[in-house]
């Protein structure tokens, strides 16, 4: 329990000092995307980690709540509600649990592929609705409000991104503490075993409909909070923000993290937004890596990023982590070259007559020696990679080795 | 009226037969690995894109004969060394699999093409009118792509009930250990018929790329209707397929062509309304409008209804 403790008291001080760290517009930029997404993947998790219902169409409590959160700042603007902002993400979190009961109530029946179809249906219904009702959703346009009117909370107007950013973490810490709170409830629990064994868990009693029914309602609370957040972080919301595209991104962050663990969909969410405000800033092809990435993770990491640190478990236990830390080492240099030989291959022929500034060498996709060069390395640290792959393994069995 | 209505069922036949050769294979494939390929859709547009290019070289011809085999073979090499590793982890790991693979392959697609639409073209002998009716045109090419989907059903029909090879198939699907026991390599057969299914999918992707136009966003225009036919269908029913793409083709074919709405229901019943109301778009509603909604809308109640789908006996 102590440890527990310290652990989030360690979150939250993580979370008051990195704005003193990563000072930049882009840095706090950065942050406020981070606390709108890790909510959101959060709550994703309750879902398909959690609960084992794959779903398609997560983005509708998302954008449902951020839409109404938007509509909810007009009406502060125009003065018809009064109170203060730092109360809208509670107003989205309303909405997307409203949402879930309303769609959770003959979507939960079963889960698996049918559960899958009708996310898929539904949010392609809701989407294709948004175009139509113009009034509510703003067509394609969408709407905008202005989170300045409201009265000020303890004299902090959030004119400036680092006071939306408190704001965002101290939801976020909220957020965070109530849904694993919630894995340790017996409705968190039973959701773990209607996951793993529906026969069974109906069998000792438990209707697993409504076991699924609990944790979709969670999940589409908590989306609509992080839907809220981003109303107040963007002050618009569109479209985009509940259709397949974003439903599909929270799927990504979650999966890429680790669906297992539940620090595994922070992990993704951190990962995700890096990538998505860092290396698009290089890459036009940033989405070319990330498809890649995924298809990766999904074939070699099945349960992601977390469940490749958890691998070491065993290791750490056992006091050998040691022995690994050179081999990987030795591992990871050519791999490291590997990876970025097949980057510059594929920029270079993105790159057109232009040619390409890579690592600070001048690449032309004309000149045949450009070419030769990151074959040569492709070919090099792949050949590395096979001759160092064995000393890695040995020393994997030697790490997780019964301890003698 | 009635020139609306027969040119309103001649497109939704089209529409509905386009949709059935992506879900045949999708169908085959399902009742194959127990797993609906996302990912589906995008070789359907790997087609159109392989016979751009191709009849670019060779002619029309020659890209129907070549691009749909090309993206077989993509298939089976995504079935061999993808969908087959993931396997282990379970049919979620699967469809998040297919799921990936589906956006990379549009970032693929964006990456070799570009993002501009493609100028792909039907070729000139179908360059005439096959009939006409009340002074408009159906064009000839519509004619040849309704042959093909027929053809396809017909043949996908013979092979899989009539002939051995088919009769391998089934067993495969229903017994696989059994059929394995016997000597035949079911991991093998599973590959081939993946191929199939993605080359199946190529060749609606060759014949609907001149009409529906060949650029980046077609997967994602056609690939959750196309989900949505083999679930409302029955999961793993060929016949269900053909009905559900038919249906689904032909209803919003005629939600299109009408000009009915709600102000027209309304002032039947004899209400009016008010036109300032928030609720005013919803009191303007017409079918035109809601037409791309309706298969999502189907699908719902389908599931909700009747969960195995209209022909299917199987619920995972």
């Amino acid at each position: 329990m102590k440890k527990h403790l310290l652990l989030w008291a360690a979150f939250a001080a993580t979370l008051i000092i990195l704005p003193s760290i990563f000072d930049s517009v882009l840095g706090i930029s950065i942050l406020n995307q981070m606390t709108i997404w890790i909510i959101f993947a959060l709550s994703y998790n309750m879902l398909l980690g959690q609960g084992g219902m794959l779903s398609f169409g997560h983005a509708v409590y998302f954008g449902l709540g951020g839409f109404m959160s938007v509509h909810a700042l007009n009406l502060i603007a125009d003065e018809i509600f009064v109170f203060s902002i730092t109360l809208i993400p509670l107003i989205g979190g309303a909405v997307g649990l409203l949402a879930a009961i309303f769609i959770g109530s003959f979507s939960t029946r079963k889960a698996g592929t049918v559960f899958a179809m009708i996310s898929l249906g539904i949010g392609e219904l809701i989407v294709a609705s948004s175009l139509i009702f113009v009034d509510f959703f703003g067509g394609e346009a969408g709407v905008s409000g202005d989170r300045t009117y409201g009265p000020p909370f303890f004299g902090v107007e959030f004119l400036q991104d680092s006071e939306v950013y408190y704001l965002g973490a101290f939801w976020l810490f909220v957020a965070t503490l109530l849904m694993y709170l919630f894995t340790q409830t017996p409705a968190g629990r039973m959701a773990n075993a209607v996951r793993d064994n529906p026969e069974r868990a109906e069998f000792i009693g438990y209707s697993t409909r409504r076991v699924r029914f609990i944790s979709f309602c969670a999940a589409g609370l908590f989306a609509g909070v992080a839907g809220g957040l981003f109303a107040i972080n963007y002050e618009f919301i569109t479209e985009e923000n509940l259709n397949a595209l974003t439903s599909g991104r929270v799927l990504l962050m979650a999966y890429i993290g680790g669906l297992g663990f539940f620090i595994g969909p922070i992990i993704g969410a951190i990962i995700l937004t890096l990538m998505n405000s860092l290396l698009s800033n290089y890459t036009e092809l940033w989405m070319l890596y990330l498809g890649i990435m995924f298809l990766f993770t999904v074939i070699f990491l099945p349960r992601g990023f977390a469940g490749f640190i958890m691998m070491h478990r065993l290791a750490w236990q056992n006091g050998r982590l040691k022995l690994l830390a050179l081999p990987y080492c030795l591992t990871a240099i050519p791999a490291a070259a590997f990876v970025t030989a097949l980057v510059g291959l594929i920029e270079l022929s993105h790159a057109g007559d232009e040619g390409l500034h890579f690592f600070g060498i001048a690449l032309s996709s004309n000149s045949i020696v450009s070419w030769l060069l990151l074959f040569a390395l492709a070919a090099a640290s792949a050949f590395g990679v096979k001759l160092t792959r064995a000393r890695l393994a040995t020393a994997w069995q030697a790490a997780n080795g019964a301890s003698n | 009226m009635s020139e609306v209505f027969i040119f309103a069922t001649l497109n939704g036949l089209v529409t509905g037969l386009l949709l059935f050769m992506l879900a045949s294979g999708l169908t085959l494939i399902f009742s194959m690995m127990g797993v609906l390929n996302f990912a589906h859709a995008s070789f359907y547009m790997l087609g159109a894109y392989f016979a751009y290019t191709i009849s670019g070289v060779i002619g029309f011809w020659g890209g129907l004969l070549f691009a749909p085999l090309i993206v077989g073979a993509i298939g089976a090499i995504v079935e061999r060394y993808g969908l087959r590793r993931v396997h282990a982890s379970g049919h979620v790991a699967e469809l998040v699999f297919t799921f990936g693979l589906a956006f990379l392959i549009e970032e693929l697609v964006q990456f070799f093409w570009g993002r501009d639409t493609k100028n792909y073209q039907s070729p000139e002998i179908f360059d005439f009118a096959l009939f006409s009716l009340f002074g408009q045109e159906f064009s000839a090419y519509r004619g040849f792509m309704i042959f093909i989907a027929i053809a396809i059903f017909a043949g996908l029909y013979v092979v899989l009930t009539r002939s051995r090879v088919g009769i391998i198939i089934q067993a495969a699907i229903s017994h696989p250990n059994t059929v394995a026991n016997l000597g035949h390599n079911v991991p093998f057969i599973f590959m081939c018929v993946f191929g199939t299914g993605t080359a199946l999918a190529g060749i609606a992707g060759v014949i609907a790329g001149p009409v529906l136009t060949t650029f980046p966003g077609m997967a994602t225009v056609l690939g959750s209707i196309v989900f949505i036919i083999v679930v409302i269908g029955g999961l793993g029913s060929l016949p269900g397929a053909l009905i559900a793409s038919l249906l689904v083709g032909l209803l919003q074919s005629y939600a299109i062509a009408s000009d009915v709405g709600m102000p027209e229901l309304l002032t039947l019943l004899g209400i009016s309304f008010d036109r300032n109301h928030p609720l005013n778009d919803l009191w303007t509603l017409n079918l035109p409008q809601i037409a791309p909604v309706l298969p999502y809308l189907l699908l719902v109640l389908v599931l909700i209804f009747k969960p195995t789908g209209l022909m299917g006996n199987r619920e995972e």
